[in-house]
């Protein structure tokens, strides 16, 4: 370190680049911060004094107000929203993860007629976004009599995450050593359970396709607004825009209910962000 | 690589493992898609029901007087809009990363997890964040410029700002995506590779653009034609800030708010199916156009490249 610190411009490199991302950080997160802030004040203190906090108890209760918390809960169903969210996006993601693994198997474990072909053609969707075909999307779902339902929004999904998938799955199963299943084979298992023996072995990559899928999916906007608008089926994305068109002159609510609706995110994210960070710089995508 | 030797039977489990793929995707994603394409070529019929017109719906909308003007300004908005990732996002997003590689610093993982944090937030979340934030009335935005001398103005509801505006806001959101990406292929290079480097006395610029920028060329495109699908697809952060009217006055329409204002309809005018498959059939072709450059383009050079060097 003192060795380091000899070296011209060494501090002056050091303090830049802190200072860099030090700014940057601030960037980042000073939006998010204010609005969470601002959620729990009157609304004469959100516009006189918006950089102070106010907690529930002295010497910061001077401003602290919970009406837009109390507004949201009473005039939004957002403990529908959540749960339709949760729903839509956990049994996306066990579709897409049990499809994804068995395709994957197939297609690195067999050598069959059409075999290349039919892997190309799964992977063609990884960079063709699904909403072009929107417009024919909606007949087909109308047509099931799935309309304003979760299932359809499960179905979009689970289509959509599969390309990547079984992409970056297919590449790990490629990598379990031959011995291991023939021994396997030699011990008279079936195929089937050799695939299930396989799956804790590519755990890292069905961690990966986990986290590329969960946020796009809760995250979502359009399918949600086009397939399952209605009231039963809103997602939390959906019924965030919708609350907050309608009460965009009510600046608790619509603070109360931003904070609401980032909270279960950002909650998954400091849970996932380890993985979510080893599934994006783990070379998944080359 | 051994395969799995030929089987006299019929191989039934392979049937099994590919098939809930196959149908799901090709039910929910390639069918749609196809039948979307053919959409665009057909038009409401008079006598009800749809006929096939051939390409008279693209030609409508590159001519016709109603069309024309507003497919021209959400191409024209739309590649505004890529610019500014390509050019900003992703300058930006490789100076973070490469920081963030850096031997000096201390701390990265705390610095990489909260820079990231915007890109998890929803679209939703992130245009009403940035309206109030913008918001005359708050005035967060006017204390902040005043620090650099520069008047406040409502961003978002200039003709003139609102574009550049809209395009800074995603720009914040999605930095996160390059700056992972280029962080992957930089902690990637050998460190044999920079000591030696160093040890030949090269600067740290230099020993960016000498040896690790052409390192992660692969990356660099990669995060291209990333950031081509996804800005050529964009609809969210628009519709939940500016409505779908891409306002005020269409200057922030992009292809995609035109896309779901031309199919679902929008106040009086009703929906136009087919015009809106026409308007997704034009998308389709611009990002299949990008992803063929990269692949057939920007990925042969650099094999070739490689076999030069």
């Amino acid at each position: 370190m003192l060795k380091q610190f000899r070296r011209p411009g060494y501090l002056i490199q050091f303090l830049l680049a802190h200072g860099t991302l030090f700014v940057y950080t601030l960037i980042a997160l000073f939006p998010v911060f204010l609005v969470l802030i601002n959620s729990f004040k009157n609304r004469r203190a959100i516009f006189r004094s918006p950089y102070t906090i106010a907690l529930p108890f002295e010497p910061y209760a001077e401003n602290w107000d919970t009406v837009g918390y109390e507004t949201v809960f009473k005039r939004a169903h957002f403990d529908t929203y959540f749960m339709n969210s949760l729903i839509v996006t956990v049994v996306a993601l066990l579709l897409i993860l049990i499809i994804g693994t068995m395709a994957a198997f197939a297609l690195a474990e067999y050598r069959f007629k059409g075999n290349t072909a039919l892997g190309l053609y799964l992977a063609l969707g990884i960079m063709i976004p699904i909403r072009l075909g929107t417009v024919s999307l909606l007949r087909l779902i109308v047509n099931l009599g799935l309309i304003n339902t979760l299932t359809a929004l499960i179905l979009v999904y689970t289509a959509m995450g599969l390309p990547l998938a079984i992409f970056i799955l297919q590449q790990f199963m490629r990598q379990v050593p031959r011995d291991l299943k023939d021994a396997a084979r030699v011990d008279g298992a079936s195929e089937y359970r050799i695939y299930w023996m396989i799956l804790p072995l590519v755990r890292p990559a069905i961690g990966t396709v986990m986290v590329f899928n969960m946020i796009p999916i809760w995250n979502d906007l359009w399918f949600p607004l086009i397939l399952a608008p209605g009231e039963a089926t809103k997602t939390v994305t959906l019924g965030a825009q919708i609350f907050l068109g309608q009460f965009v002159t009510d600046w608790n609510a619509v603070l109360a209910s931003l904070t609401l609706s980032a909270i279960p995110v950002i909650v998954l994210y400091i849970l996932f962000s380890r993985q979510l960070i080893r599934g994006l710089t783990a070379g998944a995508v080359k | 690589m051994p395969m799995n030797k030929c089987r006299k039977s019929f191989p039934t489990h392979i049937v099994v493992f590919l098939a809930p793929a196959v149908i799901i995707y090709t039910l929910f994603m390639v069918y749609p898609l196809v039948d979307s394409l053919r959409l665009s070529l057909y038009a409401p019929a008079a006598a009800g029901g749809e006929a096939f017109v051939g390409f008279q719906n693209y030609e409508k909308l590159l001519t016709h007087e109603l069309w024309a003007p507003r497919l021209q300004g959400a191409l024209k908005n739309n590649f505004i809009f890529f610019l500014f990732h390509m050019f900003l996002q992703n300058p930006i997003g490789l100076l973070l990363a490469t920081l963030l590689s850096s031997q000096i610093v201390r701390g990265k993982a705390i610095f990489r997890t909260l820079i990231f944090t915007p890109t998890i937030l929803s679209f939703v979340l992130v245009g009403f964040i940035w309206r109030l934030i913008l918001s005359p009335l708050w005035g967060i935005s006017g204390d902040f410029l005043a620090i650099f001398g520069i008047e406040n103005q409502p961003w978002l509801g200039l003709e003139n700002t609102a574009l550049p505006t809209l395009s800074l806001i995603s720009v914040w959101q999605f930095i996160g995506i390059p700056m992972m990406l280029f962080l992957a292929a930089l902690i990637a290079i050998p460190d044999e590779l920079l000591e030696a480097a160093r040890v030949d006395g090269a600067t740290a610029w230099g020993l960016f653009w000498k040896i690790k920028f052409p390192l992660i060329l692969p990356t660099v495109g990669i995060v291209s034609v990333l950031t081509f699908v996804g800005n050529f697809n964009a609809f969210d952060l628009v519709y939940a800030a500016q409505s779908e009217l891409g306002q005020p006055n269409y200057s922030t329409d992009l292809l995609g708010t035109f896309f779901y204002r031309t199919f679902f309809g929008v106040q009086l005018q009703p929906g136009n199916p087919t015009m809106g498959a026409t308007i997704a059939g034009v998308m389709f072709v611009i990002i299949l156009t990008g992803v063929l450059i990269y692949m057939f383009g920007w990925q042969r050079r650099l094999l070739k490249l490689e076999i030069e060097l």
